[in-house]
């Protein structure tokens, strides 16, 4: 290769890297590695413990392998060359055995820490932790709390350093619920019900997607989920109360006609027990011809 | 009556957005080109007899690779268009795409380049290079060989034929999850598409897999062991019993999926019961043996050439074989990673992600006995080294990101996110297509009897590996910025500049690919300054160096005596006294076009059932099954090349060289 592109080449990834360095550090938005919640700071512990782990062996063998690229090159004739040689038993062997100790260790922290983090395992906190449950409709996320009787789309707003425990169901194709400067994803199903633990420990407002594809409206299927202080939360939960209209099931019926690009709104006193009718209306036994209840929710509850 | 002739094909079908009627007019006209060639040289019948029907493996092979390169073309063509869209698309703009149009874009683009690029690819490497490797004349089945490869192209047509006939194709995603897959959601021909270009290729991967399981056990030449097998043929064996594994779980997935939509039943739908969870189980029982499918044959080829430039024995040829036996058995156990976020409990995502780490001992494994065949050696840096190298910096990189992801607390923060995409597009790229590269050129002196230009392919290497970290680590950074994947359109700004980046990085391939093409070109045209006269352009270890470049059609006059691994490097050393060669019959395959009568009968049928032209379907049917007992039926398949004739073809490459 001749010397000038061999000099551009390199300019060109010099640049691109001094680009990326620039990216990463002058921007705070990597959300996974900024966490702003317990859950997802321990997720990115892991995240940093397993990457190091396994650095400590992988950098080492590329840096040897391109340093015997280099050192056992045709044109070195001081480098010895035996073409015979291969390894005894005992070296063989030690191939086998750093891999798996790392393999090893790294198992270690993932039986740990896939218990701690279990998704579904509630967290410990002195603060009473406040319930919602998350609906996936077509193509917007529909939130009910139930202790508050109030529903929400597309946003959610909680107390800071209370445990939110989600309970996530679908009345779409498979859709995943995630907030990832709270912690990771789960999967909202039609007929299932799923569970998520999360927690904020700073106010702010962080964003939520739908991360699996379920159509076409999926990618602006995002929502904001909002820490707020207990007083503001409460506040807003009374306001939300008083000035909005009711969710019954016409306005649900209504909400699960699939729709793209939802704006944000606030619903009081949704229907009883929504989260659970939803849930049965495709647990339920069906029989063919009853199509009809699939898109009405009367005789549902049989 | 028109419905009962033409099922759902309607004229307002045909083609009438801009980037299917772009894809009618390209086709169509490239088409147009290629027939009016063929008609002014006068070429018809001699691409049938040659070409078409032949049942050599090493003609089946070459179409292969012209069939994934044309593949590869299109797949690029989507990603591109993919790529451009995400640069765009931010914030108030919406791109130039519709999000319907994106996401078939995207579908395309992943089933594309697995099942029809890198699959191809490999097919065409292994019927290349096993036959010689093994010291075999041929195949065991060869006429299965030529069906296989013809329901593979039936495949091809079918995916692509969206833009010639109309429809269009499934916006649902690679693996077209359930219950979005289902009637309910995705009413349109599109998911039929998909269910019948995998469904028909899928039968001809199978074919293929039996095909070379029989071919790699049953006709080694004398001698050869199993444990003095190259590392390329062993790996071939291992993705091909992965192939025979678990393609049937996946032709039985998308037929209930069919039945599903076609017949009204409930096996994924999310109402009367169905489970579309268990489709996710089923599709990824086989869509993670599939990648290891596709990452075998890579880490033979590897072998192979470290081996080769090192100019040194393969340092733990045992520990390879095993540690590729490991990856084999490691990949039917792990398919659950892929949804730890659908809700299992702890214990199944721990035992699951611990069962994926596992698999990077014998991966890891590989690394050091690469690095200590390198160690005391002569290296010599030929292109195929440097993919070599190219593939250690991506693979560790993407390895990594997988074992990371294989730990269930990380994937919750990983999965369906930016992170992922740019994982497996490292093992992809990085680690199964530069190793089709890397063999590629090894292999190529071998197949047309004359080497590449070292030059441009150094050039083309560079362009590559350049792009490929320009493009994907900004995915990386993005998808730790929480952006998700398939993303039509996003309101973050701060995620656009990577995005612009990537789209620089896939400038840069692209210039990789456009050397690569000079290359060929340029090969061409400089043959008779890259004649390999020896047959041995590398100082070679393995059985296909002995023969003659360019092989000739019955691969090897006498079938050679194995004695050890390594076999041709040992029969160079022991140079024994030239004894007067022993000529011998040959018994070769004829030609046939019965596969290709069969795969025209089997795409009618999967046409049909994407329109719902019932008849057809069953004229499908009925034509296939008769001209497989019509075949059955052929005795005369067969042909004998005698001695002499054998000998006079040997003379005179003789006299040539």
């Amino acid at each position: 290769m001749i010397k000038a592109s061999r000099f551009i080449i390199f300019l060109l990834l010099f640049a691109d890297i001094i680009l990326l360095g620039y990216v990463l550090i002058g921007n705070s938005n990597i959300q996974v590695l900024n966490p702003q919640g317990l859950i997802a700071e321990k997720q990115r512990d892991v995240i940093v413990a397993t990457v190091l782990t396994m650095s400590a062996v992988a950098i080492p063998v590329v840096i040897l392998i391109f340093f015997f690229a280099w050192k056992y090159r045709e044109g070195n004739l001081n480098a010895k060359y035996s073409p015979d040689w291969t390894q005894n038993k005992k070296t063989e062997f030690l191939w086998w055995i750093i891999p798996g100790f790392i393999v090893f260790i790294l198992a270690i922290i993932t039986w740990k820490s896939t218990h701690e983090l279990d998704p579904y395992k509630p967290i410990e906190s002195n603060n009473k932790p406040i319930t919602i449950q998350v609906i996936a409709l077509r193509w917007k996320w529909l939130f009910i709390y139930p202790q508050q009787n109030i529903a929400t789309v597309n946003f959610i707003q909680f107390p800071v350093d209370t445990p939110v425990n989600f309970e996530l169901t679908a009345e779409a194709p498979m859709s995943s619920f995630w907030i990832p400067q709270l912690g990771g994803q789960i999967y909202a199903m039609t007929g299932m019900g799923t569970k998520l633990h999360l927690i904020a420990n700073k106010t702010g407002e962080f964003a939520g997607t739908s991360a699996e594809i379920n159509g076409e409206g999926f990618s602006e299927m995002i929502f904001t989920a909002m820490a707020s202080s207990q007083v503001d939360f409460e506040n807003w939960v009374q306001k939300t109360k008083e000035f909005s209209k009711t969710l019954d099931l016409a306005e649900y019926n209504n909400l699960v006609k699939p729709s793209k690009n939802n704006p944000v709104a606030f619903y009081a006193s949704p229907e009883k027990d929504l989260y659970n009718k939803i849930i049965m209306k495709y647990m339920a036994p069906q029989t063919k011809g009853s199509e009809e209840k699939m898109s009405a929710m009367q005789g549902m509850e049989h | 009556m028109i419905e009962f002739i033409f099922g759902r094909l309607t004229l307002s079908a045909l083609p009438h957005e801009w980037f299917t009627i772009g894809g009618a007019v390209s086709i169509i006209i490239g088409g147009l080109g290629v027939a009016i060639l063929l008609t002014k040289l006068k070429r018809w019948k001699w691409l049938w007899k040659e070409w078409l029907t032949s049942t050599d493996p090493k003609k089946i092979g070459i179409m292969y690779i012209i069939v994934a390169s044309l593949m590869l073309f299109r797949g690029s063509l989507d990603a591109i268009m993919i790529w451009i869209q995400q640069a765009l698309s931010v914030g108030s703009s919406h791109g130039y795409l519709s999000p319907d149009h994106f996401q078939q874009i995207f579908t395309a683009h992943g089933n594309i380049m697995v099942f029809f690029v890198t699959m191809g690819f490999l097919f065409g490497l292994i019927n290349l290079i096993v036959p010689l490797q093994i010291g075999s004349r041929d195949l065991a089945f060869p006429f299965l060989n030529t069906l296989g490869f013809w329901l593979y192209v039936a495949g091809v047509i079918l995916i692509n034929l969206f833009f010639v006939l109309g429809g269009e194709f499934a916006a649902t995603g690679w693996l077209a999850q359930t219950p979005l897959s289902e009637l309910e959601f995705s009413p349109g021909v599109g998911v039929d598409y998909w269910i019948w270009s995998l469904q028909i290729s899928g039968l001809g991967t199978l074919i293929g897999g039996i095909n070379f399981i029989v071919t790699i056990l049953k006709m080694r030449a004398p001698g050869m062991t199993l444990m003095k097998m190259p590392m390329f043929t062993w790996t071939s064996l291992l993705s091909m019993l992965l192939v025979i594994s678990v393609f049937p779980i996946l032709t039985v997935t998308i037929a209930l999926l069919f039945l599903d939509r076609s017949l009204g039943m409930h096996f994924f739908t999310t109402d009367f019961g169905g489970n579309a969870m268990m489709y996710t189980n089923l599709i990824w029982m086989w869509g993670h043996p599939e990648v290891y499918i596709l990452i075998l044959p890579a880490f033979g080829i590897y072998s192979e050439i470290v081996a080769t430039f090192s100019q040194k024995k393969l340092a733990g040829y045992t520990s390879l074989v095993f540690a590729a036996i490991g990856i084999t058995l490691l990949a039917l156990v792990v398919w659950l990673h892929h949804f730890f976020t659908m809700g299992a409990g702890a214990n199944v995502n721990a035992f699951f992600g611990i069962m994926t780490m596992v698999i990077a001992i014998p991966t890891g494994m590989q690394l050091f006995n690469w690095l200590l065949t390198m160690y005391k050696g002569r290296i010599r840096f030929f292109t195929p080294m440097y993919w070599f190298l190219g593939f250690v910096s991506t693979f560790t990189f993407g390895g990594m990101a997988g074992v990371l992801m294989a730990s269930p607390p990380a994937d919750f923060q990983l999965h369906n996110s930016l992170f992922l995409v740019a994982h497996f597009h490292t093992m992809i790229i990085g680690g199964a297509l530069f190793g089709i590269f890397a063999g590629f050129t090894y292999w190529f002196p071998k197949i047309m009897g004359f080497r590449l230009n070292e030059r441009l392919g150094r050039y083309a290497f560079w362009s590559w590996i350049i792009g490929f970290f320009v493009s994907f680590v900004p995915l990386y950074i993005l998808g730790l910025m929480g952006a998700t994947r398939r993303l039509d359109h996003y309101t973050n700004t701060s995620w656009q500049p990577l995005f612009i980046i990537s789209v620089v990085g896939f400038c840069i391939i692209t210039c990789g690919v456009v050397f690569q093409i000079l290359q060929i070109i340029v090969s061409i045209k400089q043959r008779k300054q890259n004649l390999d006269k020896t047959g041995d352009p590398w100082n070679g270890r393995t059985l296909e160096w002995s023969t003659p470049s360019p092989v000739p059609f019955y691969n090897f006059a006498v079938i050679p005596q194995i004695t050890s691994g390594d076999a041709f490097w040992e029969m160079k050393r022991n140079k024994k006294p030239k004894e007067k060669i022993k000529y011998e019959d040959i018994h070769l395959p004829k030609n046939t076009a019965m596969g290709i009568y069969i795969s025209v009968f089997v795409f009618l049928m999967g046409f049909a059932f994407v329109w719902h032209i019932y008849w057809l379907a069953l004229l499908g049917i009925i034509g296939a099954i008769a001209c497989v007992i019509i075949r059955t039926f052929d005795e005369d398949t067969e042909y004998v090349l005698t001695a002499a004739e054998v000998e006079k073809i040997e003379e005179r490459g003789k006299t040539h060289a």
